[in-house]
């Protein structure tokens, strides 16, 4: 669907060069929700745009919808970008349009007759759940609600993919949740394509299938999102992982207990798809006579299942709570002994 | 009571200049609305990363409309003289005026069409862009509904500007209630003349700034 081939961008500007994008090569499946996360400057925002042609790469090519975005220009890209809608984090709304307005806006550069742009306006405003806002300009909505208008603005061209431009770090986290899960919905229902980034790895564990891990302008790392999660290699990986799985004060009071409680080993057990369902803690108290204590624990739901982290401390004679780290190897859990 | 307040005022010449000042003004404003905003387009469209970006374009409008801006308008009527004779045929009556009524005035509401369309929020201009809208479109249908109530507020000034210019412009012959009261009242010493051309030519500047509020309060959904 999309395919990104050697690409990088470089700006020019007053201190010499800038590589936005460095050589970045991705392959997007049709019907997937792809995920991009990295922090702010490490190219995300020229990427996503080097997909609508927004941006020219100054090498590489894009292309989507086996349509080579990056060479092509003028009528044949603005009618290929009638096929590839964006979001953005600030909504980008037209003040002076009432919200039906905004949504009829793509329908009007498409060309579609009025009476046809009515009924699809209706239709998309029923999908975003907006019903009886269709007259409000966009200062009377809340963020969430202008989201919604950006996202049934964004569909009305019957889109191939949607990009998401940070489209929910501007939302409280309860909003954040409500936009993604329609975003899910549209993804499983229109079988649309997305591709989002974010610096957030909550809203990559919440609907993505596949992630990128973006830094200076690489890709530093990309899988299905279950195994990223399970198994960060990258530096800037594992700070986004903790991001969902260690709280702060987690690990605060692991420090307090390490040095309180000397006794023992703390342990981080990482259990991945259905290996959390299963009762590890009564299991190792009944069969190595050792004491377990909890000191933090956390589920979290992916795309292909929960992701939990558990922290403990195993305590008793030393001999068995080593079996007991053995036992927990073969039973496909991650153990990580941590220390000072 | 306003024969003896107002002894020399002859009302059907008073009424007469008020039309022609009425007229210059109403005139001079719609041309200059759409030229300005013509060239404010070309000035917005050709700065530095828009979709027409080009230096050279840009400095020649540019530096023109500063000249036209900068010019006291007394002595550009008197540059424009050859000018008018040459497309009306005439220096002396309203539409005489109107030339330079417009080229005084059309550069500096270019100025501010400029600003107008600056505040425009470049994340909509992109949206628009992504959603595949081309360079008319984005003027037609973002530009302008976007920056509506500047530009009206911005011709609200213009016209309350052209007003004091159309004074101005009285002094070489062209009507209305500038040259009345040049002409009745100060070369001939009748202040009361003066003093009604004054009353008549505030409440035309009250009324209009009166619409243009109105109709930028009217536009602004923001």
């Amino acid at each position: 669907m999309i395919e990104v081939k050697d690409v990088t961008k470089v700006y020019k500007t007053k201190n010499g060069e800038l590589t936005a994008v460095d050589h970045v090569s991705l392959s997007i499946q049709k019907g997937e929700i792809f995920g991009i996360i990295g922090y702010s400057g490490a190219g995300k925002s020229t990427l996503i745009r080097l997909l609508n042609g927004l941006e020219k790469p100054t090498s590489g090519s894009v292309v989507v919808n086996d349509l080579e975005i990056s060479s092509i220009k003028g009528k044949e890209l603005r009618k290929a970008r009638q096929k590839i809608s964006m979001i953005f984090q600030h909504f980008n709304l037209l003040w002076s349009r009432t919200v039906a307005e905004n949504i009829a806006f793509p329908l009007e550069i498409a060309g579609v007759p009025k009476a046809e742009r009515e009924k699809r306006v209706k239709e998309l405003i029923e999908l975003v759940g907006l019903k009886g806002r269709e007259d409000a300009y966009p200062s009377q909505l809340s963020g969430g609600q202008k989201q919604r208008v950006g996202i049934a603005r964004a569909l009305a061209n019957n889109p191939e993919v949607l990009l998401c431009d940070e489209a929910t770090s501007a939302l409280d986290p309860e909003t954040t949740d409500s936009i993604l899960s329609l975003l899910s919905d549209i993804n499983e229902r229109l079988g649309l394509t997305i591709v989002l980034i974010t610096h957030e790895m909550h809203v990559i564990r919440k609907i993505c299938h596949r992630v990128a891990v973006m830094q200076a302008g690489r890709i530093v790392e990309q899988g299905s999102v279950l195994e990223v999660f399970r198994n960060p290699q990258a530096e800037i990986t594992k700070n986004f992982v903790m991001q969902v799985s260690d709280s702060r004060e987690a690990k605060e009071a692991i420090k307090h207990i390490l040095k309180n409680y000397p006794a023992g080993k703390v342990v981080k057990l990482t259990f991945v798809g259905n290996t959390s369902g299963q009762p590890v803690i009564s299991y190792l108290i009944k069969e190595f006579q050792i004491n377990v204590n909890i000191l933090y624990g956390n589920i979290s739901e992916t795309m292909d299942g929960p992701y939990g982290t558990l922290i403990v401390q195993l305590d008793g004679d030393p001999e068995n709570v080593e079996k007991a780290m053995e036992k927990l190897k073969t039973m496909n859990i991650q153990a990580e002994v941590i220390t000072k | 009571m306003m024969e003896t307040l107002f002894p020399n005022v002859k009302w059907h010449i008073m009424w007469q200049a008020t039309y022609d000042t009425i007229y210059m003004t109403v005139v001079s404003t719609a041309v200059t609305f759409v030229l300005g905003l013509l060239i404010g387009i070309l000035l917005f469209l050709t700065s530095p990363n828009q979709i027409w970006a080009n230096k050279i374009v840009h400095f020649l409008t540019g530096s023109l409309v500063n000249i036209f801006r900068s010019i006291p308008f007394i002595i550009l009527i008197i540059l424009l003289i050859p000018f008018t004779k040459f497309l009306l045929g005439t220096i002396r009556g309203v539409n005489a005026a109107l030339p330079a009524l417009i080229v005084g005035s059309a550069p500096f509401y270019a100025r501010l069409v400029l600003i107008a369309f600056r505040e425009v929020d470049k994340g909509v201009i992109e949206a628009a862009r992504s959603m595949g809208a081309n360079t008319f479109t984005i003027i037609w249908k973002v530009l302008i509904p976007e920056s509506k109530p500047a530009l009206i507020s911005g011709i609200t000034v213009t016209a309350v500007a052209l007003v004091g210019y159309t004074a101005m412009a009285g002094i070489i012959g062209a009507g209305g209630l500038g040259n009345l009261a040049f002409l009745e009242g100060f070369q001939r010493s009748r202040e009361d003349v003066t003093l009604m051309a004054t009353i008549l030519i505030l409440i035309i500047v009250f009324v209009i700034q009166w619409i243009g509020d109105t109709i930028t309060a009217k536009t602004d959904k923001r």
